[in-house]
């Protein structure tokens, strides 16, 4: 009997890490192969047409350097995941990113190579085989090792990551839990009215913003997919939309709402509260106003204006997450969108931050069933948020090692879980420098994904994209790092009879 | 005299672009060392532009140079990008959902 629960245990986790062995075995990657064929396609002009990926393709070189047109190429910086971009790379540089928005600009202008190890143990150059051997060994030995981050990394490489730790028997966690986490329970318990940003962009005649700054967190969002874009069943884009925004601040997306609903701090709950009732024909207490900050006159139009609409979206953000009642907020935002069913078709979305944070839910949730915050100590998957996620997990100073993948929590976790992650061993992967790979026992520098490395990532609304990268880079992926991790944890664990 | 407000962390354009220049450079430590203030409260606490404050809560205290928030923050609301500083006023407690209280913290703050 367990030989039976081995053998699917084995196949289980081999084709978590994308190596199912009907098709592939831990060798001959497949994903490897595919990026370096899309990369070699990319680089060299002379392939054949049929050769190429997509539409990437190259302009005659102008100069000694090469001069490639990359287009469609995907931005990853935030949550939008645009796949539009029109690259012009000269040798090792973007110089030119037409469709990108201000932050896609930065992001494609300034992930150049820079001149950093491939890796380093306490702080000091290492080869990139000592530093694996170094990583390994960590994680192996560790009682309690988490694995967190992973919201800009590809969707290959998270699948990794969730065998590393399912082979150690850790935690796995992602910046979800500091982001939507709460959203992703809500989701549990009241469901989610969903649909993918092209529904919007096509459908969407009332839009209520909550919580959220699109015009400097998501500046394309207002003009691809939801504002002000021409869709079929709004052919005259901004006109036939009505647009409500909800913020405690008066933020500049304001100035692209018709209506802008200042409410008071800590207030969403209420607030939301307040219009579920009126969308069942319930009056709210007028002690609301006192409350939310919101006359119920006010709150009484909104709700005409939402009923009366063809097809209404909320499109809430962190302001509803973080915020005092979480998971209570996002659950009142859901709970509002389903009601509104019963009047006209209604969704509510939640606007994602980083730009592989949907693909980090995705592959989590369907590695273990669970998107964040999942513990594998026990050999299957228990998910508790607040017991197995990563800020409680170093607040409570319980976890012993730490391998993040992509993100910098020691710039934004609590002190006292900083102050823990500080004081463990730890495995760092980031292509730039950050206060987490300061502190690292091993940090290795990577190439970018998305600029150097092809894969795959899921935008904000649930849709896989692929990646089309731009150029080289003398950095491993972080897929290929995490591979070689997971075969080397796995050649210790095999020595041991384990 | 310390006067009591609620802090709002988030996110800025400006902190999105100079995060991709990279976190040391000195627009992104400025963008997420900045405190932004009512300018009515700037007033009441004779605090001018560029002013160091002291802001402090149960979980922390930082002190950094405050400037206008012009008409975004209504009185009583306080902005500063993530990052170090906002992180220092954080509580390791996340209530059971693994998300700290990340905004709407009750700080104290005076000028220095």
């Amino acid at each position: 009997m367990n030989g039976g629960v081995d053998l699917h245990r084995e196949f289980q986790l081999r084709w978590f890490a994308g190596d199912a062995p009907t098709v592939y075995d831990l060798d001959t990657p497949y994903l490897e192969s595919r990026l370096s064929h899309h990369i070699r396609h990319i680089s060299h002009k002379n392939q054949p047409e049929s050769s190429r990926i997509m539409s990437t393709v190259e302009a005659e070189p102008q100069t000694s350097t090469d001069l490639k047109i990359v287009e469609d190429a995907t931005c990853t910086f935030c949550g939008c995941v645009c796949d539009d971009m029109v690259l012009t790379v000269e040798g090792n540089r973007i110089t030119k990113a037409k469709n990108a928005c201000i932050l896609g600009k930065a992001w494609f202008f300034n992930h150049h190579i820079e001149d950093r190890p491939d890796a380093t143990i306490e702080g000091q150059p290492a080869s990139y085989e000592d530093a694996i051997e170094r990583a390994a060994q960590i994680l192996v030995n560790a009682q309690y090792p988490v694995t967190y981050g992973l919201s800009d990394t590809t969707s290959e490489a998270q699948r990794v990551a969730v065998a590393i730790s399912d082979w150690i028997g850790g935690n796995v966690d992602t910046t979800t839990s500091v982001c939507h986490g709460p959203s992703g329970m809500a989701f549990q318990g009241v469901g989610e009215v969903t649909c993918t940003l092209g529904e919007i962009k096509n459908r969407a005649d009332y839009l209520i913003f909550w919580g959220g700054n699109p015009a400097e967190s998501h500046p394309r969002h207002f003009t691809k997919y939801s504002l002000m874009p021409k869709g079929e069943f709004v052919p005259n884009g901004r006109k036939d939309r009505t647009a409500v925004l909800i913020d405690v601040r008066r933020t500049k997306s304001a100035k692209a709402a018709d209506i802008f609903l200042q409410i008071k701090p800590r207030s969403d709950f209420e607030l939301a509260w307040a219009l579920r009732g009126l969308a069942k024909g319930i009056d709210p207490d007028p002690s609301v106003e006192e409350k939310t900050g919101i006359s119920v006159e006010q709150l009484k139009q909104v709700m005409d204006g939402m009923k009366a609409a063809k097809f209404g979206a909320i499109l809430f953000g962190m302001g509803v997450t973080m915020t005092r009642g979480k998971h209570l907020n996002s659950e009142a935002v859901l709970a509002l969108a389903r009601d509104m069913n019963r009047h006209t078709r209604w969704v509510a979305k939640p606007m994602r931050g980083h730009g592989n944070v949907t693909g980090a839910d995705n592959v989590v949730s369907w590695s273990t069933g669970y998107p964040f915050g999942v513990n594998l100590c026990r050999g299957y998957p228990r998910f508790n948020p607040g017991e197995f996620t990563t800020s409680d997990l170093l607040a409570r100073k319980e976890a012993d090692a730490a391998l993040i993948i992509a993100s910098d929590p020691m710039s934004n976790f609590s002190q006292p879980a900083r102050d823990h992650l500080a004081s463990i061993n730890s495995v760092v992967l980031d292509p730039k420098l950050s206060d987490t790979a300061k502190v690292a026992t091993v940090a290795f520098t990577t190439s970018t994904y998305g600029i150097n490395t092809g894969g795959t990532v899921y935008r904000m609304d649930d849709v896989p994209i692929p990646l089309r990268p731009a150029f080289e880079s003398p950095y491993r992926s972080d897929y290929e790092i995490l591979k070689a991790i997971l075969k080397r944890i796995r050649e210790i664990q095999l020595q041991a009879g384990s | 005299m310390a006067v009591e407000f609620i802090l709002i962390p988030g996110r800025t354009s400006r902190q999105g672009t100079s995060l991709n220049e990279g976190k040391y450079t000195a627009t992104y430590q400025e963008e997420i060392n900045t405190l932004r203030m009512n300018p009515d409260d700037m007033q009441q606490m004779q605090i001018s532009a560029g002013d160091q404050v002291r802001m402090w809560n149960d979980f922390g205290e930082v002190t950094v140079p405050c400037i206008s928030g012009k008409d975004e923050l209504p009185q009583g609301l306080l902005f500063i990008s993530y990052g170090d500083k906002s992180s220092q006023l954080m509580p390791g407690e996340t209530h059971g959902t693994g998300m700290p209280d990340s905004k709407g913290l009750d700080v104290f703050v005076e000028k220095v």
